[in-house]
Parts: C-alpha cells; structure tokens; sequence
C-alpha cells in the first residue's frame, strides 16, 4: 500500500498577484503497509517530501527502527517549517524504501533542444541528482533541423504540458531558409501555450567583472504577437510585406504583467521601450496601454524611452534602468544587448509565463551549434534557470542550494568555461558545482 | 543625406589641404561652394551656429544657406517640405542637417522621414570611431553602419483594423535591398574596408 502523494502544483493563475507561486494540493498522505499513517497538513507538504529522503539515509544504518520523533531530531529543522506539528501528530514507525523514489516528485517537462541544449540538460540532471532534488524529467525531443519536429510532436509536449505545468527548455534552432512554413516551431510552441511574457534577469555575478558591474535589470518582453506575427507575403515582384500586429488586449495584458512583476519584486521604476515616433499607431497603442496600466500603479514610477536611445544608453549607462518592458522584436535585441552587458549568453537565466504555464530557459535563446559536442558550452544560464524554476516550485531549499553553489564556483574563479575567459569544461564546471553544494548539516 | 555629407567631408579636406601648402587659394565667391544649412530643433541651432563659426574662423570657402525643413501642408493635402529648402537643396546637391525632432503623436509625420523620401536618401551611413583622450568602456572602436534608410519598418504604413489592433507593415523590396548592398560594397572597397556584415533577422522574418 503506497503513499498517495497528490503534490500538484499549479503555477499561479495571475503572475504576480499571488504573493506565493506554486499552490500544493492539500494533503500529502504517506501510509505504509499495515501501519498508521501521518497525514502532513499542506503548508508543510513540500518538508515532508524532503524529510523522506533524509529518513532514508537514518533508516539505512544498521540497529532498531528509528521511530518517527527520533528521525524529527535527527533532522536539520531547517528542511521542516514548524517541528512542533509533524513531532506532535505521531509515534509511528516510518519505512520508505530507498530506492522507490516516492511519488512526492515534481514532474517537469524537458525540452533538451539543439546545439548545446542536451549537453546543458545533462548538466542540470546530474547536478539535480547530486542535491537530490526531487524533481523528475518528462524529456521530447523535439528538433526542427533534424526533422524531429513535426504537430505529433508538439501535440506530444503539449500534452506532457498540461499535466505537468512547468518545463525547462533549451533554444528549438530555427532555420534560415523558407521551407513553407512562416512560424518556427518555437513560435508555434508559444503561440499554443500563449507564453505571452519572457522575463530575463540581468544580473551581474559577483567575482566576474565585465565593462558594467553590479547590474541589476529585469527584461520584460511581450512574446505573441508584434512582428513576429508571421504574416508575410509578396504583394509585387520583388516587394515583401510584413505585418507587425500590435493589440489593446495583449499590450495591456503584459503592461500588467510588466506593473506586477515590479511591485512583486519591490522594484521602483518601469520603463516602457517603443519607437512610437515612427510606428504612431503601432507601437502608439502599446505606449498608450502602458500608461494607463501605470495610473494604476502609483507606487511605481513609469517612464518611457524609444529604442535607440535606449540602446545607447544600455551600454554607456546601464544602471538607469530597472525594469523594461517592451513589444516582441525590441525585447529580442535588448535580451541580448543585456547579456553581453554581463558577460554573454552562457550568464543570463530566462523564464517564459503564461496564465497556466512556465518555462524556464536561457536568456538570450541560442542554440551554440558550434559548440556542440565539444564539451565548451557554459552550463551557468542553464543552472541558474533551474534553480529559478525550483523556487517557483516552491522548493526553496534545493533552489538556493544550487545557486549559491553556481555562485560560490564562479565567485572563487578557479574555474571558467571559454566564454568567461577560462579553459575549464563543462565537465569540469560540473564537477565544481556538485563539490559546492554542501548539504551542511544533512548526512 | 550622410551621402552627401561624406562627399562634402571629403570636399572640404581637399580644400583645407590646399590651404595648408601655401599655395595661394583665391577665396574669391565664384569659388565657393553653397551649401544648405538646416539647423533643426532642441541643440540643432546652436551646434550649427558653432560650426558656422568655427568654419569662418578657418576660412573655410563655404556658403551657408540656411532653410527651415518644418512640415507644411500642401494644398493636395499631403505634407511636404517647404519649397524653398527643396529649391535650396536641388541646387546645391550637399547639406548639413542637425537633429530633428519627431514629436510623438503630432498630426504630421516624421520630418527625418520625409527629407528622406524627398530626396531619397537611401543610404544612411555612420562611422563609429573611437576619439582619442575621450575614455569609453570601450576601446579602439573603428566600425561605420550603413542603414537602408527610406523603408522597412520606416515605410509609415499603418493601419487601425478594428478597434484596438494595429498593423503597421514592414516593407522590404529587391530594389532598394539591393542598392543599398551595392552602396555599402562599393563603400567599403573605397574606404579600404575589408569586412562587410549585414545584420538581419531572416529566421523570424
């Protein structure tokens, strides 16, 4: 008779006004053949699931069964939010075998990608197993250069999305040349799970300088429509046409998100980036959107700057902005504008939102093919983003865990990838970050 | 416009260096060369007093005939420059233009905008060279950007489909793609200029 553990955990249906991502069903219920069974109110769900594992390392040493208070003491209290609940509901005897891996997992969709996506994945995979994360991978492959794409395989993600919500992604590569399709197969993704806003944190890392330190910027892009609209066509011999689309409901929608986002994080200034003197009705309606969404929002100061202003002001003065949001092209541009800004596409962790679903990716989306398979590639976006990804879970403890271990490799410099100027591989990189994680006073 | 400047620079250069041999230059007004003066907005006036003076300083055989380019409405109802700098400039083929303002949400379009399609200045050419004694976080930059300058998403095509969705339409044609690949080819080969990257977005667009 195994535990039911109904741990769903639904993103937030409105980011940003909940002020605590990642809802838990209920209960979590864990029995065992015959015995009594400890039923763990929700707040403490996430610590239960936790405390298992750690219960596995007590009950595999040699002697009598440890009763259930003793494993409590045993325990670092730090993994549990009140002690005083679990140690009061029960005296019974726990057993969870090793090896079955509770069904208390997170399961996560992964989408490995091209170029150096898989090398990445593999990355995050062994570096999970080391912290012994309690996540599990759902992986597609999903390919549109090697003919692995195609609507099965997209309703299969799909699919795979609806149960499970959240997903980790590396860049699907799209191909240059027109072969009768408008949208890439990364469009089409976002387009059916409406990813409407893609957030990228600019941070710079402490312990590797670039031209501008101390950076902290929150790149907000609409990622629907704008002219990534795929709609084109040839009006004349020799005379393309391509629609930008911009509309009232979506820039609204990622104004909010946009306004949000700043008054969840405590950021003070939002700064809209358009180029309204030329698109007037274009990128007019989008400006106007953005000031309404700020009358709304008091607290927060808004300003807007046009886009090659801000370009120029992003790598002479950077520390003027705060948050940035802007329509889809200028956010792909300005994306990777901020990563060189901190040292490349290998640093910048990204995340893509929609009302019922995230993915967390990098920054700046490139698939590296040049790097592929020669064991080169800089696995810090990949990790920081998944360590965003487990604070969205709510596993607050494995997410800082494996961030400060990325931070604490990259602070002591001993050992870079080629990107930040080191001759470290990935491998190596990876060795480093499992040595750094430290779980303290666990085993 | 920038095309006209470059010419113009080089111009000048001819000028000023015979100046400094010492071979007597007559500086008489036949010689001279007139060129439009369109100081524009916000600093533009005072910038292009600066360089009127300066120029006058280093006896420079220029002209200055300065013109307002403010957008008019013509009677067909089109806005259009005022026909005396279009008359100004078709005379004297070189310019010198300061910043000018597009208001955001004035009833006339953007006056860069129309010189352009006036004129047609295609080729908008900017040479980024690092300056010396002036310390950047960036050093020994040497790159000039060519800028297809009369459409794209510049071609002001724009329209209200139904209440509270826009369209505004890029165009690109075979034509002015490739004048201006030709245009910054031949730059290029005249500058001693040894790599030409062209920026694009083609896995989207």
């Amino acid at each position: 008779m195994r535990g039911e553990a109904n741990a769903g955990i639904v993103p937030p249906t409105q980011p940003g006004t909940d002020h605590s991502p990642g809802r838990i069903h209920p209960t979590l219920v864990i029995s065992q053949s015959g015995n009594r069974s400890v039923l763990i109110d929700r707040a403490y769900s996430q610590s239960a699931i936790t405390l298992t594992r750690r219960l596995d390392i007590v009950q595999s040493e040699p002697g009598p069964p440890r009763n259930f208070s003793f494993a409590l003491n045993v325990v670092c209290s730090r993994t549990l939010a009140t002690s005083s609940l679990l140690s009061s509901s029960s005296q019974t005897q726990f057993y969870s075998p090793a090896a079955e891996r509770p069904d208390g997992d997170f399961k996560v969709t992964m989408i490995p990608g091209d170029g150096v996506g898989p090398e990445l994945m593999h990355v995050v995979k062994e570096v999970f197993k080391a912290a012994d994360v309690p996540v599990q991978f759902d992986e597609h492959h999903v390919s549109e250069v090697q003919n692995m794409a195609s609507e099965e395989k997209l309703d299969e993600v799909l699919n795979s999305m609806k149960s499970n919500r959240v997903a980790i992604k590396g860049k699907i590569y799209t191909p240059m040349e027109y072969k009768g399709e408008l949208s890439s197969y990364e469009m089409k993704l976002r387009k059916k799970l409406d990813l409407f806003a893609n957030v990228v944190h600019v941070n710079s890392l402490p312990g590797y300088s670039t031209r501008h330190n101390n950076l902290d910027l929150v790149i907000i892009r609409e990622q629907t429509e704008g002219e990534y609209s795929s709609l084109e066509y040839e009006s004349a011999q020799g005379v393309i046409e391509c629609l930008k689309i911009i509309t009232r409901e979506k820039s609204r929608r990622i104004a909010k998100f946009a306004f949000d986002y700043a008054t969840k994080k405590g950021r003070s200034k939002v700064t809209a980036v358009h180029k309204a003197n030329i698109m007037k009705l274009g990128d007019g309606l989008f400006l106007q959107c953005c000031k309404e969404m700020a009358e709304l929002y008091p607290k927060i100061k808004y300003e807007s700057v046009i886009i090659d202003n801000c370009c120029m002001q992003l790598v002479s003065n950077p520390y003027q902005y705060d948050v940035l949001v802007m329509p889809n092209l200028y956010g792909n541009i300005i994306d990777n504008l901020a990563a060189g800004l901190v040292g490349g596409a290998g640093v910048v962790p990204g995340e893509s939102f929609s009302a019922e679903y995230a993915v967390f990716e990098t920054g700046a989306r490139h698939p590296f093919s040049q790097a592929m398979g020669r064991n080169i590639a800089n696995p810090t976006a990949m990790l920081l983003s998944s360590a965003n990804m487990l604070r969205h879970l709510n596993l607050e403890f494995h997410s800082n865990l494996i961030s400060e271990a990325v931070r604490k490799v990259i602070k002591l410099g001993k050992v870079r990838t080629q990107d930040m100027g080191g001759y470290s591989t990935t491998s190596d990189f990876l060795k480093s970050v499992i040595n750094n994680l430290h779980p303290s006073r666990l085993c | 416009m920038a095309a006209a400047l470059t010419v113009w620079r080089s111009a000048v250069q001819r000028l000023l260096g015979a100046g400094r041999s010492w071979s007597p230059v007559s500086r008489s007004l036949s010689e001279a060369r007139t060129v439009t003066l369109i100081p524009g907005d916000g600093i533009g006036p005072e910038i292009s007093e600066a360089v009127v003076k300066i120029f006058d300083a280093a006896e420079v055989p220029i002209r200055w005939e300065e013109r307002t380019v403010t957008a008019i409405q013509a009677s067909s109802g089109q806005w259009i420059i005022p026909p005396e700098a279009t008359e100004s400039m078709n005379a004297n083929k070189i310019g010198l233009k300061g910043p000018l303002k597009t208001p955001v949400a004035a009833g006339h379009p953007s006056m860069n905008l129309l010189l352009r399609k006036t004129f047609d200045l295609y080729a908008n050419v900017r040479p980024c060279v690092s300056i010396e004694g002036y310390k950047t976080p960036y050093s020994g930059v040497d790159l000039v950007t060519i800028r297809e300058n009369t459409e794209g998403e510049y071609s002001g095509i724009e329209h209200v489909i139904v209440d509270g969705v826009v369209q505004s339409i890029k165009l690109i044609t075979e034509d002015a793609s490739r004048r201006i690949a030709e245009f910054a080819f031949e730059y290029a080969r005249n500058n001693q200029r040894s790599t030409v990257t062209a920026v694009h977005k083609a896995n989207i667009m």
